[in-house]
């Protein structure tokens, strides 16, 4: 099979309303007739299952939450990129794109790329249109500011609760549209297999998360927006249920995945305290907007953060980036505190965090304007690690955070099995090898809001003449089975060991070869040591409790097992890829000075897996630069 | 650190209920509430015991499905948190702590800690939005907003939907929720032209849904985690009449 990305055709600003001409139209009373599943309520999936409902279709939406509201969009505190040059900072969609590209480390497409951009300035309008109440100056207009990566300020926000804004606005209009009943909203339903008929995706298996009771659902498509699977480490920055489940399932069926190994580290997390610690905290990027990050110089210095002088410290970004400075992008962060912290300089309790220092900040702009801009988080800081951050200087360390991998996808964001789409960070388009901060909500709302509702009636305009099959069709009859007996055997294991055992395991496991940096050896150790936690899971799991029944242990075995398939996948795809990209940092590829070197010869390739009999297989989608040349990211 | 959990256990709706209790030696100060209880849950698997079930999820204080009484309180001894917040360091060694589901009837208990909250998102329903479609905004600078207005609206617009206001209350009254978001929507010129519709029809499904009415004891607004303010009530109830006049 190859793989077609479906580029439309012209220059790059004209791809999109190309594409758009071009596309096949459906008739408003024929939508009606026509039943999309969306699977996720995040920003992406809300986005979409509104939009679509709007235009006539008929939506039946899924989360595994008690209601749509909790969807981990919720989280994102920072912002939401838009290129609407309020600033007079120079900034364009060209720019944005350029950005983007240049932060995704060229390894993603060019043209997704700027249309993300390109749809950036009208999502403002839209959401706040919606009464999202972004931050505004004292004359009404909207403030900006500036993200990692950039040198403009073209980031709006909500306080540090930009994504919970967002996502209420969302979410209102989706229950706005369940009341006029053109979506089913289905609350505490897990989806567990993606029903394939004759090669087009045409359903759904879930379970009731309440009940246990497997569900079948058909539908004219299937829309996957569920998000990110940076739970693979166990620790990360995401909600504890978000999971990889329902993209690893629909891959089984035959859709490809995607630069599994792309995996974003976050720079500035709250560091790990104990061993049972089920998460770790972000902190918004944004504090880097004003935050100075810093290590003592002396290893293992014994004094506490503000006793130590000014030239006793290491402002190691400002040293090594002297025109980003704090404002690196996060794979360099990241991997620049990694650094310092494996050298020894590494500061906290277990010696594995670096400060982030607000004193220069509060003495120049005033203790008001700090609380002002991050006042929550400020709190939130507190509430967690019982430290008032005015008074001395945040820890902070790198955490697992969002995944660029995810389901491959052309550019009207179907999958390689027709009928599935997959939206928001589930994917793999925009971002390439490293996601720039606040793109990333950015990206869920356009694929919900703008794209999707645009690209899937070109599909369902030719599934018009096709019959929608029953839920009695043998398909579903055999998914249905198979995921019974999936859940029958895992229950029969009985084993001597509780889920979250194998889940550290793993977490530590992935978290050691496959995070920040990577080598061959280690990621060759890796996949024979998840192949021994594939075996002792499979032989040794204890869950106690029935299938009948609300049983948060079974839901999280269910989501490890796939976790565990994942994590294998991921780590071929970096010991694949000999090369260092944006997040992606192998140890043998690097300059003297520690930098990463990208081989463009060789990988300028979205890697895409397909699962053949529980082998992974991979194909290549060569990426072409028309418009832009790939540089050397350099951020000096 | 060595707890005595009593913890409320119910099988389902039916099931009458009961508390249990449950010790554990081996907890740390930096654990959250929520870990230490992770840490329990494992223990009863190893015991063959059927875990205790609750809500969780992002676990940073935002999407506001965690939400337990501990100790008679809602969200525990702290003001102005979520339950995942709490941690460990709040409690002494040799403590009992006391768990319970959120107490109203608007809010059933589906098993053990967990309850139902969708009357939360049926009020939603009805109308707490703005009716536009994708695709009809104006330019975003097109219409100014005073920063005071805007300040005003998101304190009122940053509600997680805990339920920790209705639990707490001893009416079992949503009057905050709703309140808080009639006044994030109400307050925006956005909001406007669906304002006395949008006060009208809320406040009636709040109603609808058996929650009791507010008598101003100021209980909601102190476990709040969002410190919502209760004059958004206040507010609410003279937008209320301002509707029934000119609406």
């Amino acid at each position: 099979m190859t793989l077609d990305s479906k580029i439309p055709e012209g220059k790059l600003e004209d791809k999109w309303s190309n594409y758009q001409l071009n596309s096949q139209l459906i008739n408003p009373a024929n939508k009606k007739k026509l039943n999309i599943i969306v699977v996720g309520s995040g920003l992406a999936g809300a986005g979409a299952a509104s939009t679509l409902a709007e235009l006539g279709y008929d939506v039946q939406c899924f989360c595994y939450q008690d209601s749509a509201r909790r969807a981990h969009s919720v989280a994102a505190q920072g912002g939401i990129n838009a290129a609407k040059n309020y600033q007079h900072d120079g900034d364009s969609v060209y720019r944005m794109f350029y950005d983007t590209l240049k932060g995704g480390d060229f390894r993603s497409r060019e043209a997704n790329t700027y249309r993300l951009a390109q749809l950036s300035a009208p999502l403002i309008d839209h959401f706040v249109q919606q009464g999202v109440p972004f931050a505004r100056e004292y004359g009404g207009t909207l403030v900006n500011r500036s993200f990692g990566g950039v040198q403009v300020q073209r980031t709006f926000y909500a306080r540090g609760q930009t994504g919970q804004q967002l996502l209420l606005a969302a979410y209102s209009q989706l229950y706005k549209m369940v009341r006029a009943k053109k979506v089913k909203m289905y609350p505490r339903h897990e989806m567990l297999d993606l029903v394939v008929i004759e090669g087009k995706a045409k359903g759904i298996i879930t379970r009731d998360l309440v009940t246990g009771e497997l569900k079948r659902f058909a539908a004219d498509a299937v829309v996957l927006a569920t998000g990110g699977y940076s739970r693979v480490f166990r620790l990360s920055t995401l909600a504890v249920g978000c999971n990889g489940s329902a993209i690893w399932k629909a891959h089984k069926k035959g859709a490809f995945f995607a630069a599994p190994s792309f995996t974003q580290i976050h720079p500035t997390a709250l560091p790990q305290t104990s061993e049972a610690q089920s998460k770790l905290t972000l902190m918004s990027e944004s504090l880097r907007n004003d935050g100075r990050i810093w290590v003592p110089k002396q290893k293992g210095d014994p004094r506490k953060a503000n006793d130590i002088p000014e030239e006793d410290r290491d402002y190691y970004l400002e040293r090594r980036y002297p025109s980003f400075g704090n404002l690196a992008p996060r794979d360099i962060a990241s991997r620049a505190a990694k650094e310092r912290i494996d050298a020894g300089y590494g500061c906290g309790k277990l010696n594995n965090a670096v400060y982030l220092d607000f004193k220069t900040a509060i003495d120049k702009l005033g203790l008001e304007t700090i609380k002002d801009r991050y006042g929550n988080l400020f709190s939130m800081y507190q509430k967690i690690t019982g430290i008032d951050a005015y008074k001395e200087p945040m820890q902070i360390s790198p955490a697992a955070h969002f995944s660029m991998g995810g389901l491959w996808v052309d550019y009207e964001l179907m999958t390689s099995i027709p009928g599935l789409y997959a939206i928001g960070e589930c994917n793999f388009s925009d971002h390439g090898a490293n996601r720039l901060g606040a793109n990333s909500l950015l990206q869920a709302s356009i694929d919900g809001y703008f794209i999707l509702p645009n690209t899937i009636n070109n599909y369902l305009a030719s599934e018009m003449k096709v019959d929608r099959p029953d839920t009695s069709h043998p398909e579903f009859e055999k998914s249905e089975l198979e995921t019974s007996q999936h859940i029958d055997k895992l229950l029969a294991i009985n084993g001597s060991k509780t889920v979250g055992h194998f889940h550290r395991v793993l977490g530590k496991v992935m978290w050691q070869e496959c995070a920040m940096s990577r080598n061959r050896s280690g990621l060759e150790k890796a996949i024979v040591q998840i192949k021994a936690i594939r075996d002792q899971f499979w032989s040794d799991v204890k869950i106690t409790g029935g299938k009948d029944e609300l049983n948060t242990e079974l839901e999280k075995a269910l989501r490890l097992a796939d976790f565990i398939e994942l994590g294998i996948l991921m780590c071929m795809d970096a010991l694949e890829r000999e090369e260092s990209c944006g997040a992606h940092f192998r140890e043998e590829f690097q300059t003297e000075d520690g930098e990463a070197v990208r081989k463009d010869q060789n990988f300028s390739y979205v890697s895409a897996w397909e699962f053949e009999k529980g082998n992974f297989k991979l194909h290549k989608e060569e990426l072409f630069f028309e418009f832009v040349k790939p540089s050397i990211r350099s951020y000096k | 650190m060595k707890i005595k959990f009593k913890i409320w256990r119910q099988e389902g709706p039916e099931d009458k209920g009961a508390i249990k209790e449950y010790t554990v030696n081996d907890l740390t100060e930096e654990m959250s509430f929520l870990e230490a209880l992770d840490h329990l849950n494992e223990q009863l698997v190893l015991k063959n015991e059927e875990v205790i079930a609750f809500e969780h999820d992002c676990r940073e204080g935002i999407c506001g499905q965690c939400g337990v009484f501990i100790n008679g309180r809602a969200h525990g001894p702290i003001n102005n948190i979520t339950t995942c917040q709490l941690h460990m360091r709040s409690f002494n060694d040799g403590d009992t702590i006391f768990v319970e589901p959120w107490r109203a009837k608007s809010f059933p208990v589906i098993k053990d800690l967990i309850v139902d909250r969708s009357a939360f998102d049926r009020i939603i329903e009805h109308g707490a939005f703005i009716s536009t479609n994708t695709g009809s905004a104006p330019e975003a600078n097109a219409l100014p907003i005073p920063k005071a207005v805007a300040e005003s609206a998101m304190d009122a617009a940053s509600c997680i939907g805990c339920g920790a206001c209705v639990a707490t209350c001893k009416n079992s009254s949503a009057a905050l929720f709703t309140s808080a978001k009639i006044n994030h929507l109400n307050n925006l010129p956005q909001g406007k032209a669906e304002e006395h519709k949008r006060v009208e029809e809320m406040t009636a499904q709040m109603d609808i849904e058996g929650f009791g009415s507010c008598t101003f004891t100021g209980a909601c607004e102190v476990e709040c985690p969002e410190n919502i303010s209760i004059v958004n009530i206040a507010e609410m109830h003279a937008r209320l009449m301002k509707a029934k006049i000119l609406g």
